[in-house]
């Protein structure tokens, strides 16, 4: 197609941004905040939806934006090192270029959530795309209930954004509640898989809105032990992934049963895909 | 204030059995505080009692040479510790130590697994309700082992 | 059916005439000299293949193909006919749906990059002669995939714009064919500038042409030609009829979607993993399947980058891939997936079926897998998956 540079939100093209910070995590897990390159290219998104990272001539990854919707001036992504691809970017470095494009796919239901109490329950690199979702109801705490911030992780070094746990729980009506699959002596927090932190909630958890993201493992082992305790499957929202190329419901990839995850999607309410997964190598 | 009766009454796993026993249970219980680090079972010793937190958090571990304590599962408020004395060999598998000061509620093992032979209409609600702390603990420790947040 | 009859009623108003043989090169000639290069089909390799037409020399003239179950073989006709032939391997998707095609360039330049200015358009207008309502249905499938959903592809788009369709009526059905059942053909309903009916019957090789829209009359004026008599519509009428009849392949689509959906461990699955080779010979050859895959290149320099876009297919092993391994690892979840798409969760996608019937995936399956039959195995039910 036919484009002048940049100024353009066509969605098929990468936009100059540039890297501001790159953030250490975890040993392999890392936070790079990117500002675009011009100055009118305004980055609003819904918390849940994601971009497409191109590190020039190596390839494009779906990464969930990870930072606060209320920031216009920046783009914030938590990005695990796997592979190749993901080991590129997080080695970009300060002062050098990434191009997005997006943001894409439908998001948490922030509206819909309003006036109710609110669980969260991350697992791993999922609590990533939860972040903006936190973020936003702790900015408008008043629009919305309790808020209970479930987290569970696989050994003590592998936690995200433990100093900003810290400061969530300090919050009115928030509970934050930690976990990991390993301790060590020094961990002197919960061991256990992270729906052994229900019964610890002080949230009365039927009527809740509940957002999950982690492993689909562990999100559905969540969402069982969420409808043992009373929350309906319309007040249950997952963030699904699969294989994505294109981003805008053209290659195929990402579909899941007849769900384009990049389009109809990441964020499903349960009862939209709860027979999906139940099948396996869907 | 909290009487201990209160507490044991109306925890989940006392709700529903034969009052007169309650009492009974009631009558053997006694408070308990451990400081943190302080070990309140340990592998290899003879169980005869069981713990309901009420404070705290308990961490269950295994010792092994040449190698820090591995911790399986903490367990915490509301939360019910031990059941060997239960079954034979009446024997603590595992450690488990106070990580926090833990204030808990400990419950006479013996007497009750006696009564339970004695009785066996007991016995069966007794075992139904460990049964079922049992099987919540192995879904949870099956899941742990999947170990799902590892990198493939 | 009802779409289809007052699409034929249209076709009914619109006035018919009637063609000598011989015009034919006249028409192709008149198109060209518009500015269109005519793409019809052209015999090569053994095969009818969709290539440039320059003059009517070029259309393979009393040529036939016979199509089963993994088997296609052209035969020589008794008569000179045009269009004597069902459907070649390739169908119009090669052109409006490109294999592979460049999506943009980008250099390197002071420390950030610029997508450059690329995107070769096609040199002319394309005239697509030839065809068949299967195919018709098809482009209108992928035109709701491509144009009409929540993004617009811009290079089918620009594909698509301006296309002269001369649609042909099928006269002769192959085995594999099953248009009639999918409620796509073999008549042609509406969506095409011109539309042709062969006709070799006593009166001598005539066409029966009809006009659906102004630039496809326009064109016809330049050719030599006759009313049609209410005859000659009813000898074309009857012999799409008769291709209709010929069919002997069909799919029941009644409730298909749920009948996909609801027999996700059907034993059948795995009777027919144990023949698929996961080929993709299916995939390319379908009219109606889309999916593509992107590759990022640069030059030695690493200043200069290119993507590309390139057809893909579900039956690959790494289609489903993500960090941890494919999720389709199967043969029997990757044909399990290609068929529930096809015939049932297009449906929830795009509001249509993602199959028309016109049976190439029968013809090119080197074992000769018949989603036909396939479909009609789970309907039975057979619980130990024999057929």
């Amino acid at each position: 197609m036919i484009m002048a540079t940049a100024i353009t939100t066509d969605p098929m093209l990468p936009q100059p941004y540039s890297v501001q910070e790159v953030a250490r995590e975890t040993p392999d897990t890392f936070t790079l905040t990117l500002k675009p390159e011009n100055e009118v290219d305004r980055r609003l998104f819904q918390p849940g939806q994601f971009s497409m990272l191109w590190v020039f001539g190596v390839g494009e990854l779906p990464i969930s934006i990870s930072g606060d919707p209320a920031l216009h001036d920046r783009l914030v992504y938590t990005v695990r090192s796997v592979g190749q691809a993901t080991h590129s970017l997080v080695n970009r470095g300060v002062g050098n270029d990434v191009g997005v494009r997006g943001p894409f796919g439908a998001g948490w239901p922030v509206a819909a959530a309003r006036g109710r109490d609110v669980i969260v329950v991350a697992g791993g690199i999922g609590l990533a795309p939860l972040r903006p979702l936190i973020y936003h109801v702790l900015q408008n705490r008043k629009d919305y209930g309790r808020l209970v911030i479930l987290y569970g992780g696989r050994s003590p070094r592998d936690l995200l954004y433990r100093k900003e746990l810290a400061t969530w729980a300090r919050n009115r009506e928030t509970q934050v509640l930690v976990t990991v699959d390993y301790g060590g002596l020094s961990w002197r927090g919960h061991v256990g898989v992270v729906t052994t932190l229900f019964k610890y909630s002080r949230l009365q958890l039927a009527g809740s809105v509940a957002m999950v993201c982690g492993p689909e493992i562990m999100m559905r082992f969540v969402t069982r032990e969420l409808e043992t305790q009373g929350v309906s499957r319309d007040d249950i929202y997952l963030s699904m992934e699969r294989n994505m190329k294109c981003a805008v419901g053209f290659c195929g990839h990402c579909q899941y049963g007849p769900h384009f995850i990049c389009k109809d999607g990441p964020v499903f309410r349960y009862e939209q895909i709860r027979k999906l997964l139940e099948k396996y190598e869907l | 204030m909290e009487t201990l009766e209160r507490i044991i009454a109306e925890h989940p796993f006392f709700i529903g059995l034969d009052e007169g026993f309650t009492n009974l249970m009631v009558s053997c219980a006694s408070n308990v505080r451990f400081k943190a680090g302080n070990y309140i079972l340990k592998e290899g010793d003879p169980a005869n009692t069981f713990y309901l937190i009420r404070e705290g958090k308990v961490a269950v571990e295994v010792l092994a040479p040449q190698r820090k304590p591995i911790i399986i599962s903490t367990l915490s408020v509301g939360e019910i510790l031990g059941w060997s004395w239960l079954l034979p060999p009446f024997q603590s598998k595992f450690h488990a130590r106070a990580v926090d000061d833990v204030h808990a509620i400990a419950l006479d093992g013996k007497c009750l697994r006696t009564k339970c032979e004695e009785n066996h209409d007991l016995g069966y609600e007794v075992v139904k309700r460990f049964a079922l702390i049992m099987e919540q603990r192995l879904e949870a420790t099956r899941l742990q082992l999947l170990d799902v947040y590892a990198v493939k | 059916m009802a779409a289809r009859e007052s699409a034929e009623d249209r076709v009914a108003q619109r006035s018919e005439h009637i063609l000598g043989a011989d015009q034919l090169g006249k028409l192709i000639v008149a198109l060209v000299r518009k500015g269109y290069a005519v793409i019809g089909p052209t015999l090569r390799d053994g095969a009818i293949v969709y290539d440039n037409v320059e003059s009517v020399e070029d259309l393979p003239a009393g040529w036939t193909d016979e199509q089963e179950p993994g088997r296609y073989r052209l035969k020589r006709r008794e008569d000179e006919a045009l269009f004597g032939y069902a459907l070649g391997p390739q169908s119009w998707k090669s052109y409006l749906h490109p294999a592979e095609v460049r999506l943009w360039s980008a250099e390197r330049q002071g420390g950030t990059f610029r997508i450059l200015d690329n995107e070769a358009k096609p040199e002319c207008p394309r005239a697509f002669l030839g065809v068949r309502a299967c195919e018709l249905a098809a482009i209108e499938v992928q035109d709701r995939v491509l144009l009409k959903d929540k993004y617009c592809d811009p290079i089918y788009d620009q594909q698509r714009r301006g296309v002269f369709i001369i649609a042909v009526q099928c006269t002769r059905a192959a085995s594999t064919c099953f248009c009639a059942s999918m409620g796509t053909g073999p008549r042609v309903p509406d969506g095409f500038d011109l539309v042709l009916t062969e006709l070799l019957g006593s009166k001598g090789h005539r066409f029966l042409v009809a006009t659906g829209s102004d630039r496809g009359a326009e064109v016809l004026t330049e050719l030599e030609m006759v009313p049609a008599t209410g005859e000659d519509c009813q000898e074309a009428g009857a012999s799409v009829e008769a291709a209709a009849r010929q069919q002997v392949r069909s799919i029941d689509t009644t409730g298909i979607k749920e009948l996909l959906y609801e027999n996700f461990e059907h034993p059948r699955w795995d009777y027919v993993a144990n023949r698929c080779l996961t080929c993709a010979n299916c995939t390319m050859v379908c009219p109606t399947c889309f999916c593509t895959s992107v590759e990022d290149v640069t030059d030695i320099t690493g200043d200069y980058a290119e993507r590309w876009r390139r057809w893909d297919s579900c039956f690959t092993q790494s289609f489903s891939y993500i960090h941890g391994g494919s999720v389709r690892t199967s043969a029997k979840a990757r044909y399990r997936q290609w068929m529930t798409h096809k015939l049932a969760s297009w449906i929830d996608q795009f509001g249509s079926s993602g199959c028309v019937g016109c049976g190439r995936c029968i013809t090119w399956c080197p074992v000769g897998i018949d989603i036909t039959e396939e479909v009609q195995a789970i309907r039975e039910g057979g619980k130990n998956g024999n057929p």
